[in-house]
C-alpha cells in the first residue's frame, strides 16, 4: 500500500484513503452522505448555509498543503475522509501487545471495546454543532462568525471520520451505529447524545468560547490518547483531526481573551478600579470579570465530568489491550505497561479530600484528566496576564478538581471552588456567588447582539490581534447571503 | 561566516500553546515548557512545515540577528513575555555578499521578478485574494502530469500555432490560483550540455479546474521558433508525461470580492490569466454582470487565441475589446489606441477604488499601455505614476509581461 499524502477528488467524498477502489465502503458512505446533508441543512439556518464564508480546507495531509483558504458556501464544503500518513512498521506503542506490529484490521476480541470508543468520540462531533446552530444570528463580528463556521465544518469532517472507521471496519453493525449518530440530538428527550455536556446549551458567545477551550480541549486529550491505539486507521484518523483541533483551542482561547481585553479596556476608559463593581462595569456593555470566573467555573467542571469515573477497570483494559494510550505516551519515560506501578488519586474518605495510591493501569482517567488540567491552566495565566498588563487587580483560577462535580468521586460532595467541603446548605447559600445565575445569564444575554458589518465588534469583544490567514482588520470574513 | 542570519520565532503573545508545530516539525527543532514554545536556531531549516499548521499565526515571526552565532538561544526564548523588536543589524559590505540567505540564486524568482518589472515597483497581492500556495513542487521535487488535450486554438490558416494543453495530475494536490505559473522543463540538455531552465506559464484555467471540481489545469502556448520549451510543449500528444512545478506567483491574484472589477489589458497569449479569471467569474456569479472589461490585442482575428469562445463570453460579464494590428485594409490598432478611444470608461475605472488592473502580454505592449494610462490619467487632472503607485500599493496595479 502507498502513503498516500494527497487528497483525491475522483470520488464524490475527497479522500486519502483509495476510496476509490473500496467499492464497498465508497457504497456505504455514499448512502449515509445524504443523511448527512440533510441534518446540516436542517441544522443550520438558511441564510449562513447561503452565505460565502472564508474557510479553509485540507488539499493534501503533509503540512504544506492542508490549510487552503478560500470562500465557500458550507454545504459545498469538501467533508471528506483523511487519514494521517501510516507511519512504516508503526509499533503498538503500549500495553500488553507493546512492540507487536499495530492492527491494519479490529483484533476481533476488542472489536466491541473499539466500536464503543468510536462511537462515543463520533457522537461528540455533531453534538456540539448542534450545541452551536444558532450562534451565527448573535455573532459579535463577521471574523467571529467566520471562525464559528470554521469549528462546525470541521467538527462535520471528524463525525465524518469516526462514521468512515465504523463503516469500513464493522460491517452491518458498523453501518447502523453510523446512522445513529445522524438520530441522536443534543438536548433531545428520545435521543440525547450520550454524553452530558454535550447536551448542555450553549446560549451565548461566552459559552461558546468557554466550550471550545475547556470541552473541545477534553475533545484533543482524548484524540491524544486514541492517537496512541494499536489500531492504526483509528491512529491515523485522530492523529490528523488533532492538526484541525487546535483551530478550535484557538478560538476559545482568543474568544475568552478578547472579552477580557474589552472589559479591562473599557473599566481604564471609565475609570473603574473596582473589578467588583459589577452595576457600573455591565454599564459599559461589557462581561465583568467575576462573571468570567463563573462562566469558567462552570464549563471546567462540566468538562472535568467527560474524564469518566477516576479508577476505572474500563480505562485499565483499554489501555493494557492497547486500544487508547496516554497523552504523548511516546514522551513518557517507563515500561509503556505499568503493571508494578502506581499512580496517586484524590478521593473522598471520610468526608475528607485525601491522595491515595493506587495502580496505575486503573487509573488512566485520572492520568489523562491531570494532563488536561495541566494544558487548560496556562491559558488562564495567559488571560491574567491581560488583565495584569491593563493594571486591573483580578486573577482567574481554575477552581478545585472537586468543585461542582456530577461524575466520580467527587460528585457526592459540595466544595467550594478552593475544594474545602461544605454542606448542602451553604452549597445552595452560595452557589450563585461561583456559578452563573439566571439573571448574569440574562445580562450576557442581552449583549449578544449580532455585529455583521466587517471590521467591527460588539461591545463586549475585542477585535482579534491578527486575522485569519493573515487578513487585513476589515476582511469581510463572510459574505452574508441576505435573502 | 559573519553574516546576517533571519531567525524563526514564535510571538509568545499570540501563541496558544496547542504544540500542533512541535508535533509537525521534521526537523525536531521546535520545543516547549510551561511558559514558551520555541525554535532551536541550530536546528530549524526554514522548511516552513510549521507555517500552514499554526492556528494563530504566532508562528510565521522573524528576526534578522548579526549572524547565527548571535542569534536568540532557548532560554532566550523561553523567557520572552513578547517578542523583542527587531534590533538594527550592520551588514557589512562583504558579509552581505555571502549571506546565507543569498548563496543560492532561485532562477523562478528571477524570471518572474523580471516579467513583473513593468509594474513600476514591489507587486502586492489583492487584499481579498485567497492565499497562494506556492513551491510546492520544485527542480529537485516536480510533480507528474499528464497530457489530457493539446488542442490548436488559432486557426489553421494563421501562422500563429497556439495551443491549449490540458495537464492533469494523477490525484496529486496542485492547488493553483487563477494568475499563478507553472514552471515546465524540457528534458534534454542545451549546447553546454546544461539541463536547460525552466520556463514559465501562466495557468488560463481557473482554481478548481479547467472542468469545474477536476482540478485539472490548462495553459496556453504559443510555438516559437527555435523555442525549445515550447516546441517540447506544442508537440507533446495526449497521454504524455511530464515535470511540472510551482505553483508560483504570489501577487498576481484574482481578489474573492465578487463585487471587485477587473480591468484586463492583454496581448497574444497574455490572456491565458485573464481567460483563468474570466472563468472564475463566471464559475462565481453565473451570469450576472461581472464588471470586467478586457482589451485583447493579436495581428489578426485569426491568431487570437481563444477567438472562438471568447466570442460567447456574454458581453454582461465581460466587455470585450478586440483589436488587431495587420488587418488587410485596416490601419494598425494596438490596445493602447482602444483604450484611448474609450478613455471614459478607462477613466471611469481608474477613479474608482474597487478596480484592478492586469496587464499581460508581450514586454512591448508596456510602453505603449503606459503612455495610454498617462493620457487618460491627465484628462482626469490625474498623475499616471503616482496613481499606478497607489494601486500598486493596494494590490490593484499588476503586470505580467515577457
Amino acid at each position: 500500500m502507498s502513503a498516500p499524502l494527497d487528497v483525491s477528488y475522483d470520488t464524490k467524498i475527497p479522500n486519502n484513503v483509495g476510496l476509490s477502489s473500496d467499492r464497498k465502503v465508497l457504497k456505504a458512505l455514499e448512502k449515509w452522505h445524504p443523511g448527512y446533508i440533510d441534518w446540516w441543512n436542517k441544522l443550520i439556518p438558511q441564510n449562513f448555509q447561503e452565505s460565502m464564508v472564508y474557510l479553509r480546507t485540507a488539499v493534501s495531509v503533509d503540512p504544506k498543503g492542508w490549510a487552503k483558504f478560500d470562500y465557500v458556501k458550507m454545504p459545498d464544503y469538501r467533508w471528506g475522509v483523511l487519514l494521517a500518513p501510516q507511519v512504516e512498521d508503526r509499533v503498538i506503542p503500549m500495553g500488553e501487545h507493546k512492540g507487536e506490529k499495530a492492527w491494519q484490521e479490529v483484533p476481533g476480541e476488542y472489536r466491541n471495546m473499539l466500536k464503543r470508543l468510536i462511537v462515543i468520540q463520533g457522537d461528540t462531533e455533531p453534538g456540539s454543532v448542534e450545541q452551536q446552530r444558532f450562534l451565527g444570528l448573535t455573532a459579535p463580528s463577521l471574523y467571529d462568525m467566520r471562525n464559528l463556521f470554521q469549528v462546525n465544518v470541521e467538527e462535520g469532517r471528524h463525525l465524518w471520520a469516526m462514521v468512515y472507521l465504523l463503516q469500513k471496519y464493522f460491517g452491518k453493525d458498523g453501518r447502523e451505529e453510523a446512522d445513529d449518530l445522524l438520530v441522536r440530538s443534543s438536548g433531545s428527550e428520545e435521543a440525547p447524545r450520550m454524553l452530558g455536556a454535550f447536551n448542555e446549551e450553549t446560549p451565548d458567545w461566552l459559552s461558546f468560547f468557554m466550550f471550545t477551550y475547556f470541552t473541545d480541549r477534553d475533545g484533543k486529550m482524548q484524540l491524544e490518547s486514541l492517537a496512541q491505539s494499536g489500531f492504526d486507521p483509528l491512529s491515523r484518523t485522530c492523529r490528523f483531526m488533532l492538526t484541525e483541533e487546535a483551530h478550535h483551542m484557538f478560538v476559545g482561547e482568543t474568544g475568552v481573551g478578547r472579552t477580557i481585553q474589552a472589559t479591562v479596556e473599557a473599566m481604564n476608559k471609565a475609570g473603574i478600579t473596582d473589578p467588583y463593581d459589577i452595576g457600573k462595569i455591565r454599564d459599559l456593555g461589557v462581561i465583568d470579570l467575576p462573571t468570567i470566573q463563573k462562566k469558567l467555573n462552570l464549563h471546567y467542571s462540566l468538562s472535568l465530568d467527560l474524564f469518566g469515573q477516576e479508577v476505572s477497570t474500563n480505562a485499565a483494559n483499554a489501555f493494557n489491550h492497547g486500544i487508547k494510550g496516554r497523552y504523548m505516551e511516546m514522551r513518557i519515560d517507563d515500561d509503556h505497561q505499568l503493571q508494578n506501578d502506581t499512580y496517586v488519586v484524590r478521593s473522598v474518605v471520610d468526608g475528607k479530600i485525601v491522595a491515595q495510591e493506587v495502580p496505575a493501569l486503573t487509573a488512566i482517567n485520572m492520568r489523562l484528566r491531570d494532563d488536561y488540567i495541566r494544558d487548560a491552566s496556562g491559558g488562564i495565566g495567559r488571560w491574567n496576564k491581560l488583565i495584569a498588563k491593563a493594571g486591573v487587580e483580578f486573577a482567574l483560577a481554575l477552581p478545585h478538581e472537586a468543585f461542582h462535580r456530577q461524575i466520580g468521586v467527587f460528585a457526592p460532595i459540595n466544595t467550594d471552588p478552593a475544594g474545602d467541603i461544605i454542606s448542602n446548605e451553604e452549597w445552595e447559600k452560595r452557589a450563585g456567588d461561583w456559578l452563573p445565575t439566571l439573571a448574569d445569564g440574562d445580562y450576557i444575554t442581552s449583549l449578544m447582539v449580532p455585529c455583521y458589518e466587517a471590521g467591527k465588534y460588539a461591545s463586549w469583544i475585542a477585535p482579534p490581534k491578527v486575522g485569519i490567514d493573515n487578513k487585513p482588520g476589515d476582511f469581510e470574513y463572510v459574505k452574508l447571503h441576505m435573502a | 561566516m559573519n553574516a546576517p542570519f533571519k531567525q524563526h520565532v514564535i510571538d509568545p503573545e499570540i501563541c496558544i500553546r496547542c504544540y500542533t508545530c512541535e508535533m509537525t516539525c521534521p526537523e525536531q527543532a521546535i520545543e516547549h515548557n510551561d511558559d514558551n514554545v520555541v525554535v532551536d536556531a541550530s536546528k530549524c531549516n526554514f522548511c516552513m512545515d510549521c507555517i500552514p499548521v499554526c492556528p494563530t499565526g504566532s508562528i510565521d515571526e522573524w528576526r534578522v540577528v548579526g549572524s547565527k552565532d548571535e542569534a536568540y538561544s532557548l532560554e532566550d526564548q523561553y523567557s520572552w513575555e513578547e517578542l523583542p523588536e527587531q534590533g538594527e543589524v550592520v551588514v557589512s559590505e562583504t558579509s552581505a555578499k555571502g549571506g546565507a540567505q543569498t548563496d543560492e540564486i532561485d532562477p523562478v524568482a528571477v524570471l518572474l521578478a523580471e516579467a513583473q518589472k513593468g509594474a513600476g515597483g514591489k507587486a502586492k497581492a489583492p487584499a481579498t485574494a485567497a492565499k497562494p500556495t506556492i513551491n510546492l513542487y520544485n527542480l529537485g521535487n516536480p510533480v507528474e502530469a499528464v497530457v489530457q488535450g493539446n488542442y490548436r486554438i488559432t486557426s489553421e490558416s494563421s501562422d500563429a500555432d497556439t495551443r491549449h494543453i490540458i495537464l492533469e495530475f494523477q490525484g496529486k494536490p496542485f492547488p493553483v490560483l487563477e494568475g499563478q505559473s507553472v514552471g515546465i522543463i524540457a528534458p534534454g540538455t542545451d549546447a553546454q550540455g546544461k539541463a536547460h531552465l525552466p520556463r514559465l506559464y501562466s495557468v488560463s484555467s481557473p482554481r478548481d479546474g479547467e472542468r469545474a471540481g477536476y482540478h485539472n489545469v490548462s495553459l496556453t502556448v504559443k510555438r516559437e521558433e527555435g523555442g525549445v520549451c515550447s516546441n517540447y510543449l506544442c508537440d507533446l500528444e495526449k497521454g504524455a508525461k511530464i515535470n511540472v512545478t510551482g505553483p508560483f506567483g504570489a501577487t498576481f491574484l484574482l481578489p474573492s470580492d465578487p463585487d471587485a472589477r477587473l480591468l484586463m489589458i492583454c496581448t497574444g497569449t497574455g490572456a491565458a490569466p485573464m481567460r483563468a479569471f474570466t472563468m472564475a467569474r463566471q464559475r462565481a456569479v453565473g451570469e450576472k454582470s461581472g464588471g470586467m472589461v478586457m482589451f485583447f490585442g493579436a495581428r489578426t482575428p485569426d491568431s487570437l487565441p481563444y477567438f472562438g469562445p471568447l466570442n460567447k463570453v456574454p458581453s454582461d460579464l465581460l466587455q470585450k475589446h478586440l483589436v488587431y494590428s495587420r488587418l488587410p485594409d485596416q490601419p494598425k490598432e494596438y490596445v493602447q489606441d482602444r483604450m484611448l478611444v474609450e478613455q471614459d470608461l478607462v477613466a471611469e475605472m481608474l477613479q474608482d477604488p474597487s478596480t484592478y488592473i492586469y496587464i499581460c502580454g508581450m514586454k512591448e505592449m508596456e510602453d505603449g499601455v503606459e503612455r495610454a494610462f498617462t493620457n487618460i490619467a491627465e484628462s482626469m487632472g490625474e498623475q499616471w505614476t503616482a496613481l499606478s503607485d497607489v494601486m500598486r500599493e493596494d494590490g490593484r496595479f499588476h503586470v505580467e509581461t515577457y
